[in-house]
């Protein structure tokens, strides 16, 4: 238990690390650089003109789509991963169970995988 | 072993403190922000019970993934969050409810725990072991005793992925595509014509 949580503490070194380094630079920022506000400068802008809208606008719709797919092929693979380490070590029934069991779940995903290919989903106009 | 508590008590505070600013915050970017705060002291507590695997993928998938999908429809929806706020008296008394029975649930399944101990409410080994890794102790009961589980979660899969096509799929009428089977399969013999001209009698197209 304790021998695993020592294999994170690198991870937890890298976030210190990156954390105080992070808040050095802020602070550096807020104490070192000379500041003289004013309107003019403080206000956005856009190549020398005022802001003509607000920054934020729609997305497309198919960013989304793009995404959600995404989602779903990452899933795909969380769930090849265990079955990759662990069906070498299982008894041979079980295994081949574990095996076809897997071969169903990929075949699922297959058929949403062809009709998103067929329906031209991967498709960018 | 006091690392561990304090390291548990640090990454706990920071889930709840970002959980409630999620909530909190005027700005949406700001609480899908604190969303991915939440998530990663979420995999931190996960590390620190041993489960591994879950932690790594609570990173990938949703920090990595779903993380990025909330901002997406945050984004695209281009909605007064001022107005949005509006219904909050009305639906209070639902979530309110729905917030009790989650506690309820939490409760039963903590007290549950304290008086019969981990071990009653799984079947296998969650912790890592001197013989078998997190990973491993998924994989081996996730496709053999829990396969009809693991067949639901692709059809839940499949159903997101239908349902994202239908909902969001439209085709825009008149936009030239590239076919790259129709560009490779043209020969000379399609696209060149030879043409004898007579002289000063030009070309019919």
């Amino acid at each position: 238990m304790t021998a695993l949580l020592m294999n994170y503490l690198p991870i937890v070194i890298f976030f210190a690390i990156a954390g105080a380094l992070g808040a050095a630079f802020i602070l550096a920022a807020a104490i070192v650089a000379p500041k003289a506000p004013d309107p003019e400068k403080l206000s956005a802008y856009e190549c020398g003109f005022n802001a003509f809208d607000d920054a934020r606008m729609k997305f497309d719709v198919r960013f989304y789509l793009v995404s959600i797919l995404f989602i779903i092929f990452d899933l795909e693979v969380a769930f090849l991963f265990p079955w990759a380490v662990a069906l070498m070590k299982m008894p041979h029934p079980t295994a081949v169970f574990a095996f076809w069991s897997m071969m169903g779940f990929l075949g699922v995903l297959t058929v949403g995988f062809i009709y998103e290919w067929r329906k031209g989903a991967l498709e960018w106009e | 072993m006091p690392l561990q508590a304090i390291a548990f008590y640090v990454l706990a505070a920071v889930t709840v403190f970002a959980a409630v600013a999620v909530v909190f915050a005027r700005n949406p970017v700001h609480s899908v922000l604190f969303l991915i705060t939440t998530f990663f002291s979420a995999a931190g507590l996960f590390v620190l019970m041993g489960a591994e695997f879950l932690a790594m993928m609570l990173v990938v998938v949703y920090v990595g993934a779903v993380a990025v999908l909330f901002l997406f429809v945050v984004m695209m929806l281009d909605v007064d969050f001022a107005s949005l706020r509006q219904g909050f008296a009305r639906y209070l008394p639902l979530g309110a409810l729905v917030a009790a029975v989650l506690t309820v649930e939490m409760v039963i399944v903590a007290a549950d725990v304290a008086h019969l101990g981990a071990a009653a409410s799984s079947t296998g080994p969650a912790t890592p072991s001197a013989v078998m890794t997190n990973v491993e102790a998924i994989g081996a009961v996730l496709y053999t005793d829990y396969v009809y589980v693991f067949q639901a979660a692709g059809l839940v899969l499949l159903v997101a992925m239908i349902g994202a096509i239908v909902l969001t799929l439209k085709h825009r009428p008149g936009v030239k595509r590239q076919s790259v089977a129709a560009q490779m399969a043209r020969t000379p013999k399609a696209g060149v014509r030879m043409v004898t001209i007579n002289s000063g009698e030009g070309v019919d197209a």
